[in-house]
């Protein structure tokens, strides 16, 4: 499965600043889930094997893998405007919020109960890393060896560290 | 605490970048070393607080470089922790993204794409593992998050509203 130019959406500069802003500002404890959704299920700009895809790339270079895919996306898109219209959505507003729940976490953090729902929360969080993983492994081909390789990879760093 | 110099940090956060291949954790320790050992700007407990209010905030995990920034000099510590972060991005990934949107189906770039898709996919599932053992402490944890996953693959629902769930599950005690 290659991609193909045939039929790829329009996306406005404005449309990938919008996405971008919204997938960030959903993106409680990681962005891949969201991403996926945003990309792939709401807007279909992207196909699962084009996501997976520019996921891998984005795992490649240094940084951010999720960052990478959003320059890329951007890029795909707009071009040059694209890029910067996504990356100024995805980095913007976290920015200002990361910063202010910094402000409240040092006038509130000490209470038990902030830190007992931000314990439930993550326990949430990775459920939703996990159901994202397993979805985009549809994408593998229906052959022993790619997930082999895929299993190996797992046991080295998970389990084996 | 020694007097901060905010060009070295910002130097050695955008060194930091370029050798920051496989996301943001992998230069957790490097930092943790620069800024708590090295440098004595923040204590240890000071730095884990910074980094789970990251994992917890909206936005990229990697924002955790933003807050140590705004901790240790306000809005210029911020910028001189976060504009690295954009370098590599807006240098190789750009190029990368270029070639890849130019040249499709190169063979170098199938390569990769054929190859390194079921290790992404194994090291991510990792991470998932690796987090899940690290969050929950008992067998309710554990049975949320399975919960989570077996209902974001069968419900259309808005995921939100299962975080949600898990602040008050949080506060109940539960987890």
């Amino acid at each position: 499965m290659e991609q193909t130019n045939s039929h790829r959406p329009q996306v406005s500069a404005f449309a990938l600043f919008l996405t971008f802003s919204r997938i960030t500002l959903s993106g409680f404890g990681g962005l891949m889930f969201w991403a996926r959704r945003g990309l792939v299920e709401r807007q279909r700009w992207l196909t699962e094997q084009e996501f997976m895809d520019l996921l891998v790339l984005g795992q490649l270079l240094p940084g951010p893998n999720v960052l990478n895919l959003t320059v890329m996306v951007g890029y795909r898109f707009g071009g040059w405007t694209g890029a910067a219209a996504a990356v100024a959505g995805f980095l913007g507003c976290p920015c200002l919020v990361v910063i202010g729940m910094g402000v409240l976490y040092q006038q509130y953090g000490a209470l038990p109960h902030v830190q007992q729902a931000l314990a439930g929360m993550s326990t949430v969080a990775v459920g939703l890393l996990l159901a994202t993983v397993i979805k985009l492994a549809t994408v593998l081909p229906r052959h022993w060896r790619p997930w082999l390789f895929g299993v190996l990879a797992f046991v080295g760093v998970g389990v084996l560290r | 605490m020694e007097r901060l110099d905010l060009s070295a940090l910002f130097l050695h956060f955008l060194l930091l970048w370029f050798v920051a291949i496989g996301g943001p954790s992998t230069i957790l320790p490097d930092i943790h070393r620069y800024v708590v050992e090295v440098h004595h700007l923040l204590t240890s407990q000071q730095f884990a607080e910074i980094y789970t209010l990251a994992q917890v905030a909206p936005g990229p995990n990697a924002m955790y470089v933003t807050l140590i920034g705004w901790h240790l000099a306000g809005w210029a510590g911020a910028a001189a922790t976060t504009l690295p972060l954009l370098v590599p991005a807006s240098t190789l990934t750009l190029l990368v993204g270029h070639l890849n949107e130019r040249y499709p189906n190169a063979p170098i770039g199938r390569a990769i794409r054929r190859g390194l898709t079921p290790i992404t996919i194994g090291l991510m599932f990792a991470s998932g593992w690796i987090l899940m053992r690290a969050v929950n402490r008992d067998w309710r944890g554990y049975l949320i998050t399975l919960l989570t996953i077996a209902l974001v693959l069968r419900k259309p629902w808005n995921p939100l509203w299962l975080l949600a769930a898990g602040a008050l599950a949080g506060t109940l005690g539960l987890v």
